[in-house]
């Protein structure tokens, strides 16, 4: 009895020391608010993203799910009218500040989009067009790169026969996995994926989620997704947003199983969304 | 249980509605086809007569030999030259111009009134008359220089390419995916590099295309070269110099009274008809060719 509970005990004591560890946050949103020209789309957002974790964002169409993400890496800024206030905190610093380099906030801070968008040149330049931009590298250094980050994404096996081949001749979810190699071959730290499955098919779907599962042991993931059993799947923390509004933020598991709020529950339970 | 009508009554209903969609279809259909046809009658009709008529100058004299004076035998071959000089000239000086400023509009001032209005103003230039262009290049370069030239040919039929080129770069760049820009600039890469290095290279084809089509519209312009080019009986290479060119000289000799003229008249209108209808080919396939590589 008593070594159960110390059997108990010690896995709890297990249980929290990962997750102060996993406290350390690596984005931190405070007071984030969001305008399409003028209209109110992120209201006051405060959240963290755990580092080295996968974090989900769900929530109903147009809730602003994908303009939080697009905030992480100032995509958005490519846009006129649109304008975003408050902090983003990417390991300390304020990433809205205009004064931080957008480079070197690409460079730390990659994305995979909804649709895979390979540019129109070979398989292999594909990855070393990234790479070319930050880094002079030798011919043999800069294949050893483009293969790291195709195994890494696990497509290296599919096109390492092909690599002079055009990228457009690949299936959608090959494509989507040489878009998250193109992505990681610049090694970032922190990886955004926008809906990185909903045009692809189910056995697609399932290889790149097994890909996010293994990625988030060097990288730190944030997850846009209508799926929610894709949510519940694949991502460590939830967050659950609604108008414009962060609901709820927790661990998944809870999020799914206990959710405080009962919006929350609405929408996971199916519903409304 | 009279309300419900037997199967019988309504697989005779199902049936007629069926062949009315069928006549329906056949009519539309009937129509359709009756409508090419008419189109391809005329295109079948105009390359026929041309060459019929063109036949007896049509030898490989038409290629070297200078146009003649009347009641001579000769070739068209200092308009060839001309018209192929000043339509390259014209190509060389339009297209840069017209993709730089077709990328200004798609990519750096989508949305914004100064594109809109550049737009507005460049889709005028398009359908503006060529006539009007001649004689806009008259006043600025044939009067002040004292006499006309192929320069002043070139450019205004550069003038005539600008605005094609420039509305073809717009729209193939519009093409593009959004987030093919995205995913570039996600990477940290600046815009301009983004620009030349990827969405170049996804709307080459369609640029191209552009070029192309400007191509064919101005072998066969007539009007802006009158007033600009002239026309030249003997081989020149200067471009300070009046220069012939094959749809003026189908002009000037399909006027004439000389039956040697005529046929080389038509011989000529065969030629610019034959080669505008290649490079459109030309243009298809390469359109083609795009849609297989983005499926």
């Amino acid at each position: 009895m008593t070594n159960l509970n110390l059997a108990v005990a010690t896995s709890l004591n297990v249980t929290t020391a990962t997750q102060s560890q996993t406290s350390s946050a690596k984005i931190v949103a405070r007071n984030l608010n969001f305008y399409y020209d003028g209209y109110h789309a992120l209201k006051n957002i405060n959240m963290e993203i755990p580092e080295k974790r996968v974090t989900a964002i769900i929530g109903p169409s147009g809730c602003g799910k994908s303009t939080l993400l697009r905030i992480f890496n100032r995509i958005y800024s490519i846009y006129p009218k649109l304008e975003a206030k408050g902090e983003v905190l990417l390991e300390g610093e304020n990433i809205l500040d205009a004064r931080y380099p957008l480079n070197r906030l690409r460079s730390k801070v990659g994305m995979v989009f909804q649709k895979p968008v390979p540019f129109p040149m070979s398989i292999y330049d594909n990855i070393a067009y990234g790479i070319k931009h930050y880094e002079k590298l030798s011919r043999a250094d800069m294949d050893v790169r483009v293969e790291q980050a195709l195994v890494q994404a696990a497509i290296w096996d599919e096109v390492k026969d092909k690599l002079k081949g055009s990228a457009l001749g690949l299936s959608g979810g090959q494509q989507q996995r040489l878009c998250i190699a193109r992505a990681i071959a610049l090694r970032p730290e922190v990886i955004l994926f926008d809906e990185p499955t909903s045009a692809l098919d189910p056995i697609a779907t399932v290889k790149i989620e097994q890909l996010v599962e293994e990625l988030k042991k060097d990288f730190t993931i944030a997850i846009v997704t209508h799926n929610m059993q894709q949510a519940a799947r694949c991502s460590d923390y939830t967050a659950f947003m609604y108008l414009g509004e962060l609901i709820e933020f927790g661990e998944t598991e809870t999020m799914f199983t206990r959710p405080s709020n009962s919006q929350t529950e609405a929408y996971i339970t199916g519903r409304f969304g | 249980m009279s309300a419900v009508p037997n199967a019988a009554a309504k697989a005779a209903v199902a049936e007629s509605l069926y062949r009315r969609r069928r006549l329906m279809n056949h009519l539309a259909l009937g129509l359709a086809s009756a409508a090419t046809l008419f189109g391809l009658f005329w295109l079948v009709w105009i390359l026929w007569t041309t060459l019929l008529n063109g036949i007896s100058a049509l030898a490989p004299s038409l290629f070297y030999e200078m146009t003649p004076p009347p009641g001579e035998t000769g070739g068209l071959a200092n308009a060839f030259f001309g018209s192929i000089v000043m339509s390259l000239l014209a190509i060389a000086m339009g297209t840069p111009i017209g993709i730089l400023a077709g990328t200004f509009l798609a990519e750096y001032s989508r949305r914004s009134w100064l594109g809109e209005t550049i737009r507005f103003i460049n889709d005028i230039l398009l359908s503006a008359p060529s006539i009007v262009l001649g004689l806009f290049v008259y006043t600025l370069l044939v009067k002040p220089m004292g006499h006309f030239s192929g320069f002043a040919g070139a450019v205004t039929l550069a003038f005539i390419v600008l605005p094609v080129v420039v509305r073809t770069t717009d729209e193939m760049l519009k093409l593009v995916p959004s987030q093919m820009r995205e995913a570039a600039l996600s990477l940290g890469i600046p815009q301009w590099k983004v620009t030349v290095q990827v969405l170049y290279r996804s709307a080459l084809p369609g640029i191209v295309t552009g070029v192309l089509l400007a191509l064919a519209r101005i072998s066969g312009e007539t009007a802006p070269l009158l007033f600009t080019a002239l026309n030249n009986q003997f081989w020149s290479h200067d471009l300070a110099a009046p220069m012939a060119s094959v749809p003026v000289v189908v002009f000037q000799y399909a006027m004439s009274p000389y039956d040697s003229w005529h046929s080389l008249a038509w011989a000529g209108a065969f030629m610019v008809t034959v080669f505008v209808l290649a490079i459109s080919l030309i243009a298809r396939a390469i359109v083609a060719r795009r849609k297989v590589a983005n499926d």
